[in-house]
């Protein structure tokens, strides 16, 4: 966005967006992150920054609107903010809470499934991983869908440990102390 | 139309024959887009087709969505695309008021473009002209820009002509497609 002109020269324009909220910076004040894209901001483009949050550019913004319905916009934006705090916290709780299960099941005597479950609670693709365990580990790996809604990852082979310490070292986000290996066996009906 | 996230579905490939048809629907809807259609798809790349719920699928190139379309309506732009080539689109512009509105997802309303801060086609505020002189008719695809932002906030169907607009001053203008921070927008295309 370096050009400020709307001319049709010097296509595609270069957009720079926000870090934080996503959206161009100029939008940032509507994203109810206002606080955090701002610092963004002047950490990564300092220029821009100044160029926006100069106290000219927040009395235009302000005089633009008549005293009632800046004070509806306020009060929205308050609302808007708190939301976006809630949600972050709610999403860190849960990041906490949650727990990442890895099952061996057995499947036949001496050989084993290994069913990964609760990866998704921690921001990751569970599609992604699966092919990642499936190419680190060399096995057949695909996303299953559960009985009781959700989808877990399958590893064929009695992976527990390997997996255990292959998300511990690859995926950071997820605490050790959250993960726990279980067995589970597999009664399987006689034929 | 995509004001909850959405989780993309199966992600293939568009034949080449179907990929020269929706550059020359892409052309011919917006033929300001010309100069630069070897940019946003060049012959020779594989473009992607997503499905999205609702019947609606997006064309990406790599991980850039591009246009997207709910069954056969109008193609549409995404926004990042219209922020790289914006004056190859019908635009409007909105005042500050209604930005937040629009924002939320709300359907953009009639008198926060005939407001002093809005701008519509052949208006005597707008001395540059980048806003048209052509009266726009219902069903048109544009790109509402916004009183003070250099950048596009939303893209949408016109829900009344604009020279009804003019008159009217109130009423629903524009149906909200795709605006800012919406799931389309939150969208990651890996």
């Amino acid at each position: 966005m370096a050009e400020a002109s709307s001319s049709s020269s010097g296509y595609p324009r270069q957009v720079v967006y926000c870090g934080v909220c996503t959206l161009p910076p100029e939008y940032c004040e509507f994203g109810g992150t206002v606080k955090k894209c701002e610092e963004w901001l002047e950490e990564n483009h300092p220029q821009m920054h100044a160029k926006l949050y100069s106290q000219e550019a927040i009395e235009q913004g302000l005089s633009a609107l008549s005293v009632d319905a800046q004070k509806r916009a306020a009060k929205d934006a308050e609302k808007k903010a708190a939301k976006a705090v809630a949600a972050e916290a709610k999403a860190q709780e849960q990041r906490a809470t949650s727990k990442v299960l890895i099952k061996r099941i057995e499947r036949n005597k001496r050989k084993y499934v290994t069913a990964v479950q609760g990866l998704e609670a921690f921001g990751l693709d569970i599609k992604k991983v699966a092919k990642d365990f499936g190419k680190k580990f060399a096995t057949g790996s695909s996303v299953t869908k559960i009985p009781g809604g959700g989808e877990e990852i399958t590893v064929q082979g009695d992976l527990s440990d390997d997996i255990f310490d292959y998300v511990v070292e690859t995926y950071k986000d997820v605490p050790e102390d959250n993960m726990e290996c279980i067995e589970e066996k597999k009664k399987k009906p006689a034929s | 139309m995509f004001k909850k996230d959405i989780t993309p579905g199966a992600k293939s490939k568009v034949k080449s024959s179907a990929q020269r048809g929706i550059r020359s629907k892409v052309l011919e809807q917006y033929p300001l887009l010309e100069p630069y259609i070897d940019d946003i798809m060049p012959k020779k790349e594989q473009l992607d087709l997503v499905k999205l719920p609702d019947r609606v699928s997006l064309y990406t190139l790599g991980a850039t969505p591009l246009f997207f379309q709910h069954m056969d309506d109008p193609l549409m732009p995404h926004l990042t695309l219209i922020h790289r080539y914006p004056s190859c689109f019908n635009r409007l512009r909105i005042d500050r008021g209604a930005i937040r509105f629009v924002l939320s997802g709300a359907t953009l309303m009639v008198p926060g473009l005939t407001s002093p801060g809005g701008r519509l086609p052949d208006d005597d505020d707008d001395e540059e002209g980048i806003y048209g002189e052509e009266e726009l008719d219902a069903g048109e695809v544009v790109v509402i820009e916004s009183e003070g932002k250099e950048t596009a906030c939303m893209v949408g169907v016109l829900k009344m002509g604009t020279e009804e607009m003019k008159k009217v001053k109130k009423g629903q203008a524009c149906e909200a497609g795709h605006y800012l921070g919406d799931g389309l927008w939150q969208l990651s295309l890996g």
